[in-house]
């Protein structure tokens, strides 16, 4: 960086950089300058003139007031921000504004929190000079999430700048001209883009406001709670807005190493889910005449007496224990603790893998293997199996900055991934993933250790992989170049495969590899040794237990479930329902009530959701973050932690004595003091045949929507409502359409094994040809198998056939 | 009265009006010699520009900016494409005379780019015409057509290694697309909205390249600058106001038209030249360059000459030269109300104060001269004028605030007397 | 990255064969060819009206679809486009578009009795069709042909120096 100049801002000498703007500096110095359309995010536009302020250069005064925005500093400029000139000039754009906006604060949703409302306190003139009558415009409904109350605007335009720069997609425009300058879509449509609810904080007026939110509070009414994101592994800092105990809104907390000042639409909205009708409320016991209602003490004694009981008669190793990778780390640890103090082995928070041959190999503390904001800096980076903007949208908007500045992005995914920046894809069924990694490794001259060389030798690379083993390699040579696997890599029947050719390619190229953890806390259950085969501050354990899926496959005599539907939740819904329904005790700990749950359990425990308990997440770059409850859980359900150190104590198990969950995660951290997060293997992986599809089947693709990642968000219904959340439907191939004699809108019914259901097709070339994408998590979708593994696909004939 | 008329841009109007355009008509008044020079000997782009800094050719667009000096800011060798981009957009009330170099000298203009391409470093031109122009716009691609046919545009011309490339680009309605970096969005396929400056287009201009905009009539002039000299051009106007210029003499006037004579003619010669004030009426004002400029009184016109200088020094500007003549017994409310609607019309709509002032003081002018006028009105038409003028990002914010402060300066009394009687002083337009 | 000098270049699933006639894509790549590859969204202008020409003077929000489709553009990036012009138009209009000049020369010059003329005669407010859809009138800012005031530009071709009696005629002259 070149070298600091000194400039004078209100007579106080402030350090600056030679072609910063006057309102960086002054924002650094404390010295506020009113402004709406600046954002320190978004590009400048110098459009509003309420950051008027006067200068001077070298003793000679600008003839204008400049905008402090727009105006970079030079060495020794003198600036006024709130001389008489300067306030003249603020205060005419204030009145500027004024004049053409109503008047209804009092019925303003921003009330009490509106830019406009608060400069204008600073600058408006008590009586209106403008007696004309005043602009009104008519309202968009631009969908579930967002309200607008366009005659509001002060056209700012940042909201238009927010989605060309930020979201990479156009949804909003400024048309027309002049005084009938316009922003909105023009034609009505919902906006549908993952990072919406960010214009909602953008727009400094009561424009654009939060639709589930509206009119439910005021502003001042609201207590700010810090806390942190639960749905994706970011970690994204957020603000919960609470009034007389409940949820009312969240918004974020800038944290520039993590989400900046962003957060995913999944976090804004997902809080309404905390009040859904499905909430349980009270312990339940299913009895003869179905479930009923009781009390904690009974319940517990019961669920004690009942772990006890197959422990006695059949060994701890008919237990299974199934945890939500979205539990907290004080959970997660308690969990663990206690399956494993009462000699049982068989844990696992991995819910939605199937090939767990990798275990042995796989890195002890898996992570994203470098800082998020670091992401950025990546010159190339290969992601294998990864629908990154559903999975982890915060993430995916990094690697979009890293796009826009050069960086070559790869996918290998079975199918397109929609992307707002240039990116190069290679789209091929599951089966055939491997295949196309392989190319790529024999394009970066991968040898390949002696199980891969066959595969790596007969691959067929092309021209795209060629390039994209290019990118990769120059960047792997300057330290910026990166392999991640994602939740469709983790779902593949391949997985160990996969990170076998990962590695190979991260190799040859000299790349860093990271995983992208598909909860927000699937690296801190690797630190809490919630897994088969790590203990606390991920230890090896001498005789791993079950992992998720055997759990299911070699079905257990009691089940622990926490935080789990099992129709959504697991990897396999059919063959989960199967197994729990066989098995002599179900207990589930649960925030909701689902029909799945109340098929398969005994006893249902209610325990606190997201926001209810304090505890801590970590995320994918390991980061261990804390946050407290924020408002009590509904009715009798209890944050889990205290669930667990009650029923331990009542299990007379040792070290369940904690008085806080503070202790619990002091506890935790004291065992992981020496650990960090790292990608190295710890040993080779094994390969093995890839799962290709047999004849006269395809592979389903069962991606889990953006919306549909877990209970709360499943729960959320203004987030159910926007496009991004689609109904049970096959995809396929026009290709495959046409050889099963298939149309867009025909009626089928998919089979997996025994497992049936049916759903209207959709023909799309996005899909890999062999694949047959049907969303996972989604209602219907739990009647059906593996998330990724062969089905059979038949036309349904219905009243549409002739 | 004055000998020399069109003698610059207007040098083929003495031909017959049929081929007056054509290549072969520009041929015989010497046309393209320089370009052919120039490819010939390539000469020091520095001493080219130079001659035009000693000729004191300043903006004709309406900002009187030094041409010379424009040329200079350009990084010419610097590594990357650079554009020299035609400002035809012409839509200042009041301005027509682009439209009349299009229609008889197009190819004048095209040497005139060609030329300052050459000079700045660009091997790419566009001329941006407003769509409005269907005419003038053929007659300039037809004069296009001919000079890429006779070798005059294109790649390696008259193998000197030298390319230069020249396109239209169309307007489709839009006075702020004259706004040179708004004309810049514009060719991005984007609304005209002016950029914010810095960066300057000689920094960052036409597709984030260096560019440099002027005028028709600017580019227009350079060829014969550099045949005759910068001397013989600066000599031919007066000191920093150099050459011949084409003023738009429009309004209450008999013979409205377009004069090329030298600058510092005196106003009421160009008067008498477009045959007097209309009817034999007395003259009431003048606003002198374009409607953006400040109203001149017509008594003070009557001892000004047409300079740069000599028009400031007279409260107003030369802008583009176009002279709107107004007669005795105009309602002066009415003018400026026609103005304010212009601007508040023209308004793109990006800053706050021009986006919201403009309608305001054309929705108070309106009520004003509907006869619903209140005595606060023309402090408060004058006090929103000052806070929109200097304080937007390009120069609409003044244009719209001047006209307003000026006519309260000179004919308050007609403002005061339609507010308190309801009806004009003057009846007349 | 500024907004301003990147094109947000956004691929469309549409066969670009199937928009527009081969004759118009060939005019609307004859302009595209004007400018840098990577700025395709520089013929929006002559695009657009090129389609309003071929489609009796107005553009449909499904022409301006295509025309967003056909230069990979947003399409709410066209519809800025279209809504900021004044020569496009978003409503069908009459067989004839008759431009009149209302600004300052043309108001001196008469501009205001002749569109009352307009008004009165044909029954027709400035945005109007008439009724039996010959014409539609439209008001227009500075014509840049003031020295022959009043001007009136219908369809492509500026009359100058009109009066109410000469604009009879050229209406008349109309089919
Ligand atoms: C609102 C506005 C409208 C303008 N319209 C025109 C125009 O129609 N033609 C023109 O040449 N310059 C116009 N200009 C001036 C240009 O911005 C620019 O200064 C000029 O094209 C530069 O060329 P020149 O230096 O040769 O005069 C306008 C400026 C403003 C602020
Ligand atoms: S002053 Fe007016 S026309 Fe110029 S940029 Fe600002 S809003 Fe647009
Ligand atoms: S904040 Fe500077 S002009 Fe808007």
């Amino acid at each position: 960086m070149s070298d600091k100049i000194t400039i004078e801002i209100d007579g106080r000498t402030c350090e600056a950089a030679p072609g910063e703007m006057i309102i960086t500096v002054a924002d650094r110095e404390g010295i506020s300058i009113p402004r709406f359309c600046y954002h320190e995010k978004l590009s400048i536009a110098a459009n509003c003139r309420m950051c008027l302020v006067e200068a001077e250069q070298g003793g000679r005064p600008f003839p204008k007031p400049v905008p402090a925005c727009a105006t970079p500093v030079g060495d020794g400029m003198k600036v006024q921000t709130r001389s008489r000139k300067a306030l003249d000039a603020q205060r005419g754009t204030m009145e500027f504004l004024l004049i053409n906006h109503p008047l209804d604060c009092p019925i303003c949703d921003q009330g009490g929190e509106c830019e406009l409302q608060d400069v204008s306190m600073g600058y408006g003139e008590d009586v209106s000079r403008f007696t004309e009558r005043k602009r009104v415009v008519k309202d968009e409904d631009l969908g579930p999430l967002i309200a607008t109350e366009m005659t509001r605007c002060i056209h700012c335009t940042r909201c238009v700048r927010f989605g060309a720069e930020i979201a990479g997609v156009r949804e909003l425009g400024a048309t027309g001209r002049g005084e009938d300058m316009r922003i909105g879509t023009f034609v009505a449509h919902t906006v549908a883009h993952e990072l919406s609810g960010n214009i909602i904080d953008l727009c400094p007026v009561g424009a654009l406001t939060s639709k589930p939110y509206r009119f439910t509070a005021r502003a001042w009414e609201l207590t700010a709670e810090p806390s942190i994101a639960p749905h994706d592994a970011v970690g994204s800092n957020i603000q919960l807005h609470v009034r007389n105990g409940r949820v009312m809104r969240v918004h974020p907390r800038d944290n520039e190493a993590i989400n900046e000042t962003w957060i995913s639409d999944r976090d804004r909205f997902s809080y309404e889910g905390l009040n859904a009708a499905s909430r349980l409320t009270a312990p339940m016991i299913k009895g003869d005449s179905g479930w009923a209602e009781t009390d904690w003490q009974s319940v517990l004694h019961w669920v004690a007496d009942g772990l006890q009981r197959v422990v006695a008669d059949s060994g701890a190793d008919q237990l299974g224990w199934l945890m939500a990778p979205g539990s907290t780390l004080e959970e997660l640890y308690l969990g663990q603790k206690l399956l494993r103090g009462l000699g049982g082995r068989n844990i696992d928070s991995r819910l939605r893998q199937q090939d767990f041959s990798g275990d042995a190999a796989d890195p002890a503390l898996p992570w994203l293997g470098l800082p998020i904001a670091d992401l950025e800096q990546q010159r190339a980076v290969l992601l294998i199996g990864s629908d990154i903007r559903q999975e982890q949208p915060l993430l995916a908007h990094r690697l979009r900055k890293a796009a826009l500045a050069g960086a070559m992005v790869g996918l290998v995914n079975p199918y397109r991934v929609e992307l707002t920046h240039p990116s190069r894809q290679l789209p091929a069924a599951p089966g055939r993933l491997a295949a196309e990694l392989a190319a790529i490794a024999k394009a970066a001259g991968a040898g390949g250790r002696s199980s891969l060389k066959g595969l790596i030798a007969t691959a067929d690379s092309g021209d795209v992989h060629a390039e994209i083993a290019a990118a990769l390699k120059q960047a792997g040579a300057d330290g910026n170049g990166l392999v991640l696997l994602g939740a469709l890599a983790e779902a593949s029947p391949d997985f160990g495969l996969l990170k076998a050719l990962a590695y190979q390619i991260a190799d040859a190229t000299g790349c860093r590899i990271g995983f992208l953890p598909p909860a927000a806390n699937s690296t801190g259950a690797a630190f809490a040794g919630a897994l088969p085969h790590r203990l606390p501050g991920a230890r090896a354990v001498d005789v791993p237990g079950l992992d998720a899926l055997a759990q299911l496959t070699e079905p257990r005599k009691a089940y622990v479930l926490w935080g789990i539907d099992p129709a959504h939740d697991l990897i396999d819904p059919a063959r989960a329902v199967a197994a729990l329904a066989g098995a002599d005790l179900v207990v589930a700990c649960t925030a909701f009530r689902t029909p799945s749950l109340e098929a398969v359990a005994d006893v249902l425990l209610p325990i606190s959701a997201f926001a209810e308990t304090s505890g801590t997440f970590v995320n994918a770059a390991g980061d261990w973050q804390r946050f407290q409850g924020a408002v009590a859980p509904p009715g009798d359900a209890r944050p889990g932690w205290k669930l667990l150190r009650v029923l331990g104590n009542m299990l007379e198990l040792t070290g369940f004595e904690y008085a806080s969950a503070r202790d619990i995660h002091d506890a935790l951290a004291a065992q992981c003091a020496d650990r960090a997060p790292d990608n190295t293997p710890r040993a080779e992986y094994p390969v093995g045949t890839t799962a290709e599809a047999a004849d006269g089947t395809l592979m389903r693709v069962g991606n889990v929507p953006i919306y549909a990642v877990d209970a709360l968000v499943r729960a959320a219904p203004a987030l159910q409502r926007t496009p991004l959340s689609a109904p049970l439907h096959l995809q396929l191939h026009p290709a495959d359409a046409e050889a099963l004699g298939l149309q867009d809108g025909d009626q089928v019914e998919v089979a997996q094994g025994p497992a049936r259901a049916c759903m209207p097709v959709h023909v799309s070339d996005d899909l890999a040809r062999g694949g047959g994408r049907i969303p996972a998590a989604v209602p219907g979708s739990g009647q059906l198998g593996a998330q990724i593994g062969p089905i059979r696909v038949a036309k349904v004939s219905g009243e549409n056939d002739q | 009265m004055v000998k020399d008329q069109n003698t610059v841009c207007f040098r083929t109007m003495h031909l017959k009006e049929k081929v007056r355009h054509t290549l072969d008509s520009y041929l015989s008044v010497g046309g393209y010699g320089q370009w052919k020079r120039v490819l010939n000997e390539r000469p020091d782009p520095a001493t080219l520009i130079e001659e035009l800094k000693l000729s004191a050719l300043r903006g004709r667009g309406g900002a009187g900016f030094p041409t010379g000096l424009k040329w200079s800011f350009m990084p010419r060798s610097a590594p990357g494409q650079k554009y020299i981009v035609c400002n035809s957009d012409e839509g200042e009330p009041g301005t027509c005379k682009d439209r009349d170099i299009l229609r008889w000298n197009p190819h004048q203009l095209i040497e005139g780019m060609a030329i300052a391409g050459y000079c700045i470093g660009a091997t790419v031109g566009y001329n941006y015409i407003r769509g409005e122009f269907y005419e003038p716009i053929a007659r300039f691609d037809e004069a296009l057509g001919e000079a890429y046919a006779a070798g005059l545009l294109g790649r390696d011309l008259l193998g000197s290694g030298v390319d230069f490339d020249l396109y239209t680009h169309l307007g489709a309605g839009a006075y702020i697309c004259g706004e040179e970096t708004a004309l810049l969005e514009s060719i991005e396929g984007k609304k005209g909205q002016p950029r914010f400056k810095p960066p300057f287009p000689a920094q960052a201009g036409l597709y984030g390249q260096p560019t440099t905009i002027n005028n028709t009539e600017s580019l227009a002039s350079v060829p014969v600058i550099l045949e005759k000299g910068g001397q013989w051009f600066l000599d031919q106007g007066r000191p920093n106001n150099g050459g011949p210029k084409l003023f738009s003499v429009t309004g209450h006037v008999n013979a409205p038209n377009n004069f090329e004579v030298p600058l510092g003619t005196p106003f009421w010669e160009l008067l008498e030249m477009a045959g007097g004030v209309k009817d034999g009426k007395a003259l009431k004002a003048v606003i002198p360059g374009g409607s953006s400029v400040p109203v001149v009184p017509g008594n003070i016109m009557m001892n000004t000459d047409m300079d740069y200088d000599s028009i400031a020094k007279a409260g107003s500007m030369l802008g583009s030269g176009a002279v709107i003549v107004i007669a005795e017994g105009t309602c002066m409310v009415r003018v400026l109300a026609n103005l304010a609607h212009f601007y508040a019309h023209e308004s793109c709509g990006q800053c706050t104060p021009c986006r919201e002032g403009t309608g305001w003081l054309s929705r108070v002018l309106h009520r004003i001269l509907h006869g619903h006028g209140r005595p606060s009105d023309l402090d408060l038409l004058d006090n929103v004028a000052g806070r929109i003028g200097g304080r937007t990002i390009c120069a609409l914010g003044d244009a719209a605030a001047m006209p307003v402060q000026s006519f309260l300066q000179h004919y308050r009394h007609e403002f005061e007397h339609l507010i308190e009687h309801g009806r004009p002083m003057e009846q007349a337009a | 990255m500024s907004f301003r000098n990147a094109p947000l270049a956004v691929i469309h699933d549409v066969d670009k064969d199937t928009l527009f006639t081969p004759e118009i894509r060939a005019e609307i790549d004859r302009h595209v060819a004007k400018y840098p590859p990577e700025w395709k969204q520089s013929a929006v202008m002559p695009a657009l009206t090129l389609v309003q020409d071929h489609n009796g003077g107005w553009l449909s929000r499904e022409l301006m679809d295509q025309v967003a489709a056909y230069l990979d553009m947003p399409e709410v990036s066209v519809y800025e486009v279209a809504t900021f012009y004044g020569m496009y138009d978003l409503e069908p209009v009459g067989r004839h578009k008759v431009c009149v000049c209302n600004s300052i020369s043309c108001m001196l010059g008469g501009s205001e009795e002749l569109m009352q003329h307009i008004e009165h005669k044909y029954n027709v407010a400035p945005g109007e069709t008439t009724a039996d859809g010959k014409f539609t009138f439209k008001e227009f800012e500075c014509l840049g042909a003031c020295r022959h005031a009043p001007a009136v530009m219908v369809d492509k071709t500026y009359h100058e120096c009109v009066t109410p009696e000469s604009f009879d005629k050229l209406i008349k002259k109309l089919d």
